[in-house]
């Protein structure tokens, strides 16, 4: 099945390129290990909790830098720093990054330098988001194009694509890569 | 799994089900944290409330072998936390932060921490925690191993040795006939306790206390000779040397409590100016000095002793008069060498017996002793010690016995005292099953101490909630996909089979793109029973693409399979072609798949997890 193959290689190097780029790093790979069969959705619920926090985190300090009667640096510092610690928890290496720039920016109670910084931190996280989220979608589909593939080439005596043949290789495939093969009765 | 289950199986096993504690305001990295733990085979209990955690541990000392604690929390601050367990129930913990400043780190130290761990944390660091759990039960069992022991009479030699405004009590005790055992001697000597104990150490307990009063009446005060003592007593195991210590601090506590009055005025005086910079080494050692009765930490206890008693000690120990060798006049003298013990020794249960009563009369009378730790912390809690009773002699010594027995070993100024008292009490009396019996026999409790270590129950479901809140916390996604399925519009056109198929449908239509995978897997979780008709989709592995998909199909539910219905189940995200022939072979690139994906749910809403709510 030339489509599953070109899907799972699109995968990987989808995900290299998160790598490569330093949207992620290493962390984001041990995070990837932890998943297994009791938390396969691991890695979507940690990046779901980060997006909440990261927006909540970004739009306080938006607000905190729009204060007329004086900017409150000492807030900003706290949400840099817990942005700092989420972020390199998942593993995302750019928004870590941008907020340590912000930090000295805020540490110098610079009003305009902190706006900047946070656009940039923004615009990584966006970028984070949007990149996870591909990923998401990509690996959960595919997974479910797996089992619908099998199911109607294993189920459907109509379907001609799917002859044991290409089922039978669509296993192969999977064994090879490591996985197994689910019984159907 | 109940506690008792995990408490066997931890034994068992050791460190596979050490139970630890995980507090961290962060979702994000408590749900990491607690991942990661519960792979090392740990059970895990996480709370983003410092207030919370500490209720969870008070409720039931026995509940955690390890607490670790994120450092920046908004409802307490992790150092205040930590200080907490550390005096309230000595147990081992680990501080986590993003910051790694070396500033930080020897706050966590002198603050009690075993360890400091930097953000992002990796499960090999983690792997390794259990080492400080083991290392503070061997340092448990050294210390309060047998009751035998001497009494820390050394604690007198040790308040002998604080007289030279030095802090070196070494030589002194040698001088007194016990050697104080490792144990005690935490004087910053870098003592992993050995395993071979010297000597029993005797514990004064109410009782014992009793019979040793009763024989001294019995003889007269004046004519009240160890040996003498002792007959009457007629207690085993005790010697001549345990009863010749306890006797000589009974005679200095009863010619304390005679001289108050009259030392009063002229303490003052002497002790007016002193107090405040007292207070503020108090302060500042008194964070360390919190270590020190913890018994935690030895490089707590070396810095501890490098804080040099200041010139204030110089002057509080004149007006003190202090000769503690012998007996010095006034009482003046414990209070002279307990303000004065910059370094930190047994006179726990020195200082206990003799609550300084020749300090200022303010810090004499009023002091409450509470055991709300948040006020120990305070300057202004100097030596809470409660009401000394000035009649009851008894009453003192017991609670001397039992503080010795913990494993506290000195403190240098008042405020320990109250802190070293309350936490002594806390941990004699757990260490004891004569719980309460000590705790009212020491006399300085009011009511507010014995409630406050008697009530410190909240409610057995907060542990519980704790959970549900880690759960909560690990799994919002679980609520908004039940709600979404309760609330999300039907937007797929394609006739539906039941309804539980139909939400799922509606799922995949209207939910946002973000959410709609959460909600995808977290339906998938909950909803097996449904899919299983097709497949077991919670069961599709994991995120990588070619881990295996372990997948359960229903027994043979042809009419299932037709692709039409796949289509109206809409379990993909695109949509799958009658008979499966239809799959573009050209995926393209995956963002414009993904992107496809979602134009076909019907336009989502943008990619906000929580607005699909």
């Amino acid at each position: 099945m030339d489509f599953v193959n070109q899907l799972q290689r699109k995968f990987i190097d989808y995900s290299s390129s998160l790598h490569r780029e330093g949207i992620v790093d290493d962390q984001f790979t041990q995070l990837r290990k932890l998943e297994d069969e009791n938390s396969p959705h691991f890695v979507m619920e940690v990046a779901s909790l980060f997006f909440e926090d990261c927006e909540k985190l970004i739009n306080n300090m938006a607000i905190a830098l729009e204060q007329k009667q004086g900017v409150d640096f000492k807030q900003i510092d706290e949400c840099i720093h817990q942005l700092k610690g989420s972020s390199s928890s998942i593993g995302a290496m750019r928004v870590k990054n941008a907020c340590i720039a912000f930090r000295s920016f805020s540490d110098a109670q610079n009003r305009e330098g902190c706006l900047r910084c946070l656009q940039q931190l923004s615009h990584e996280y966006s970028l984070l988001k949007n990149k996870l989220q591909t990923l998401f979608v990509v690996s959960v589909a595919s997974r479910y194009l797996y089992v619908c593939l099998l199911m109607v080439g294993r189920e459907n005596e109509h379907a001609e694509p799917f002859s044991d043949v290409l089922v039978f290789q669509l296993e192969q495939q999977i064994v090879a890569a490591g996985g197994s093969i689910p019984r159907v009765h | 799994m109940t506690v008792e289950q995990i408490v066997s199986e931890g034994k068992d096993q050791f460190p596979i089900g050490m139970r630890v504690l995980a507090v961290d305001d962060d979702p994000t990295c408590l749900l990491l944290l607690g991942t990661l733990l519960r792979r090392c085979q740990y059970h895990v209990t996480t709370t983003s409330q410092a207030k919370t955690a500490l209720k969870m541990l008070r409720e039931n000392k026995n509940k955690f072998d390890l607490v670790i604690s994120d450092v920046h929390m908004p409802d307490m601050d992790g150092f205040k936390l930590l200080e907490h367990v550390g005096l309230e129930m000595d147990l081992p913990v680990i501080m986590l932060s993003a910051n790694g400043d070396t500033k930080l780190v020897m706050k966590g130290i002198t603050h009690g921490a075993c360890d400091y761990l930097l953000k992002p944390v990796r499960i090999e660091e983690l792997q390794n925690i259990w080492q400080h759990v083991v290392r503070r039960k061997k340092k448990d069992r050294c210390n309060s191993g047998s009751k035998d022991k001497p009494h820390p009479d050394s604690g007198e030699a040790a308040g002998i040795g604080n007289v030279d405004n030095n802090g070196k009590l070494n030589k002194k005790r040698k001088d007194q006939n016990e050697d104080e055992d490792d144990e005690r001697d935490e004087n910053g000597h870098d003592n992993e306790d050995p395993s071979a104990q010297k000597k029993p150490r005797v514990v004064w307990s109410v009782e014992l206390h009793r019979k040793f009063v009763a024989a001294v009446n019995q003889l007269g005060i004046d004519k009240a000779v160890p040996k003498k003592i002792l007959e009457l007593m007629n207690v085993e195991k005790l010697t001549r040397e345990n009863v010749a210590s306890h006797l000589q601090k009974f005679r200095l506590y009863l010619k304390r409590i005679s001289c108050v009055a009259n030392q009063q005025a002229n303490m003052a005086a002497a002790l007016g100016t002193a107090d405040s910079a007292y207070l503020r080494m108090g302060s500042l050692n008194g964070l360390g000095n919190f270590h020190t009765l913890a018994g935690s930490d030895q490089l707590h206890n070396a810095a501890f002793r490098s804080f040099p008693p200041s010139g204030v000690l110089g002057r509080l120990n004149t007006p003190a008069g202090l000769g503690i060798r012998g007996l010095p006049s006034p009482g003046t003298i414990q209070l002279g060498h307990v303000q004065n013990s910059g370094n930190p020794t047994n006179d726990l249960s020195k200082l206990q017996s003799f609550v300084p009563g020749n300090h200022n009369t303010n810090i004499l009378q009023g002091m409450p002793m509470s055991l709300e730790l948040d006020r120990l912390q305070h300057n202004k809690n100097v030596g809470h010690i409660g009401e000394l009773p000035t009649t009851d002699s008894m009453t003192v010594f017991p609670g001397s016995g039992n503080l010795v027995d913990a494993r506290i070993t000195g403190f240098s100024n008042n405020q320990l005292l109250g802190v070293t008292s309350n936490s002594l009490m806390l941990e004699g009396s757990s260490q004891q099953a004569t719980s309460h019996t000590s705790v009212s026999a020491i006399g300085f409790q009011n009511g507010n101490a014995l409630s406050d270590f008697t009530s410190i129950a909240p409610a057995s479901n907060q542990l519980q909630d704790s959970k549900a809140g880690s759960q909560g916390q690990a799994s919002p996604i679980n609520c908004n996909a039940g709600q979404i399925i309760r609330s999300a519009p039907q937007e797929w056109n394609a006739p539906r089979k039941d309804a539980p198929y139909q939400s799922h449908a509606s799922i995949n239509s209207s939910i946002p793109i973000n959410g709609a995978m959460i909600q995808l897997g977290q339906c998938l979780d909950r909803n097996n029973s449904i899919f299983h008709r097709t497949t077991d989709l919670d069961s599709v592995g994991p995120l990588n693409f070619v881990d295996p998909l372990s997948i359960k199909h229903s027994e043979g539910d042809n009419s299932i399979m037709e692709p039409s219905v796949i289509e109206k189940e809409g379990y993909l995200m695109f949509q799958p072609r009658p008979h499966g022939s239809h799959v573009p072979d050209n995926i393209g690139s995956l963002e414009d798949l993904a992107s496809a994906m979602m134009k076909q749910e019907g336009g989502c809403n943008g990619y906000s997890l929580r607005t699909s709510i």
